[in-house]
């Protein structure tokens, strides 16, 4: 079972949708309970990265994500989701990310045309359970990227060669849209819901 | 390497797929979600649903059009038509939409898209500028509710000040070749996509294959449009992606 964070930014309908056409069971959840309680969280996200920071506090789920992980529990953050993982970001100077990644997150161009929107190539760097070995074309829209580092398991290019996914441990995110990446998208996700599965030899703590 | 993008656009009144030509004359094709299915399978990169008469008519889109499609496909959605506020912007992205476009709305209070873009982030926001070509080589004025209102505003001062407030992106159709299948308006396209730095999908005109390939090189589109033609099967997407790819157009 998934659980997908619900903190009002974005579609959760259509990540919901694709891992349910999987056959995965998938809880949609505000509560800091329900958050740190999970086998498995998503992060989703789309909108600013301000506004996201403000809404997870306001919710008061931060530590309930942090302990999740603390407790070795997965952790997938998609597009503003896997941006979030970092500390802080260009777009919202002073917001703070929840820094269970290194790094701060930047503005795409100049010379470009931004967001970075449509099909582009994602090319693993190092071996993740996230990828085959030849990558694939996956979905972007967005106008702020991680910078290449130590977590970074996939490139993509768009005027620079930039962190199309990410991870440390237990913890993942991915700058495209699996869920609207058509079959290459599903193909992913199918491996997600695998390493999602992987990680919970440590169980999770059931309430009292 | 970024791919142009194939958009398949579903023109839709009262729940049914229509086209127009010249943005009247509507006729009806048939059932959103099978469409939004077909296109999903043959290989499109978005889909876009446009709820041609709901600025006209002054209601919003059926809700329902918006969600059948969405849970058909596994590909971006774009859905336009009758959107005022942030609120309605909302209400769209509620029903599966991945980004709403804003058309007469924005013209009429362009606010509309600072406020969608500063809730929604600006990829969540498509300007859709529906530009005819003033007589005697004056560039093109910018019409609204469905092509039926000129606003006297001049569509490349609108493109950058549309840019500037906060869209993510911009949907060009040339009203002078919408439905006529003669070629988009590469000159429209040009002044456009070289006076912004957000992207610009071409809409008006496709009729061949080549028409696609000149919006996406020489006008400098990064995504291009049709309706009909892909509806009507005369074209398919693979034998477009197909034509691109040997013209050296990246496409997925």
């Amino acid at each position: 079972m998934i659980t997908v964070v619900d903190y009002g930014m974005g579609n959760l309908r259509n990540v919901r949708r694709a891992f349910e056409s999987l056959g995965e069971e998938v809880v949609i959840s505000a509560s800091p309970e329900v958050i740190e309680r999970a086998s498995a969280l998503i992060l989703p996200g789309v909108g600013a990265f301000g506004e996201a920071v403000k809404r997870i506090d306001a919710l008061g789920i931060r530590r309930a994500m942090l302990e999740h992980v603390a407790a070795e529990r997965p952790l997938l953050g998609i597009c503003l989701g896997m941006q979030l993982l970092f500390e802080e970001s260009e777009e919202s100077p002073g917001a703070r990310g929840l820094g269970l990644l290194h790094g701060v997150v930047r503005r795409l161009g100049p010379g470009l045309h931004v967001p970075h929107i449509g099909w582009n190539d994602v090319v693993p760097v190092r071996p993740s359970p996230l990828f085959p070995a030849e990558g694939g074309v996956f979905y972007f829209v967005h106008s702020y990227y991680a910078p290449a580092s130590e977590w970074t398991v996939a490139t993509t290019e768009y005027g620079i060669r930039y962190a199309a996914a990410v991870q440390q441990e237990n913890v993942y995110g991915v700058q495209f849209h699996p869920e609207k990446s058509q079959q290459t998208g599903l193909g992913m996700l199918r491996r997600v819901i695998a390493v999602m599965g992987s990680h919970q030899s440590t169980p999770a703590n059931e309430p009292a | 390497m970024l791919r142009k993008r194939i958009l398949p656009c579903l023109d839709v009144r009262d729940g049914k797929v229509v086209k127009g030509v010249n943005f009247v004359g509507l006729k009806e094709m048939g059932d959103p979600a099978a469409h939004a299915r077909f296109y999903n399978d043959e290989g499109a990169d978005e889909l876009v649903i446009l709820d041609i008469t709901a600025s006209h008519e002054k209601r919003k889109s059926l809700m329902h059009v918006i969600e059948a499609v969405a849970d058909s496909i596994f590909i971006p959605l774009t859905v336009g038509g009758g959107v005022r506020t942030a609120d309605d912007v909302r209400e769209m992205l509620n029903a599966g939409a991945d980004r709403v476009s804003l058309n007469t709305a924005a013209v009429k209070r362009p606010e509309v898209l600072t406020e969608s873009a500063e809730r929604f982030g600006t990829q969540c926001v498509v300007a859709a500028i529906d530009a005819r070509r003033r007589p005697g080589d004056a560039g093109w004025e910018v019409y609204i509710y469905g092509g039926r209102q000129p606003t006297g505003r001049d569509a490349l001062e609108w493109a950058k000040e549309v840019e500037q407030r906060g869209a993510g992106e911009i949907l060009l159709t040339s009203m002078d070749r919408d439905g006529t299948q003669i070629g988009y308006d590469i000159d429209l396209l040009h002044a456009v996509s070289t006076s912004v730095t957000i992207p610009v999908i071409a809409s008006g005109g496709a009729g061949v294959l080549q028409h696609f390939a000149d919006a996406l090189t020489t006008g400098g589109a990064s995504a291009v449009l049709a309706a009909s033609l892909f509806h009507a099967r005369e074209m398919s997407i693979a034998e477009l992606k197909s034509f691109l790819r040997n013209k050296g157009v990246p496409v997925r």
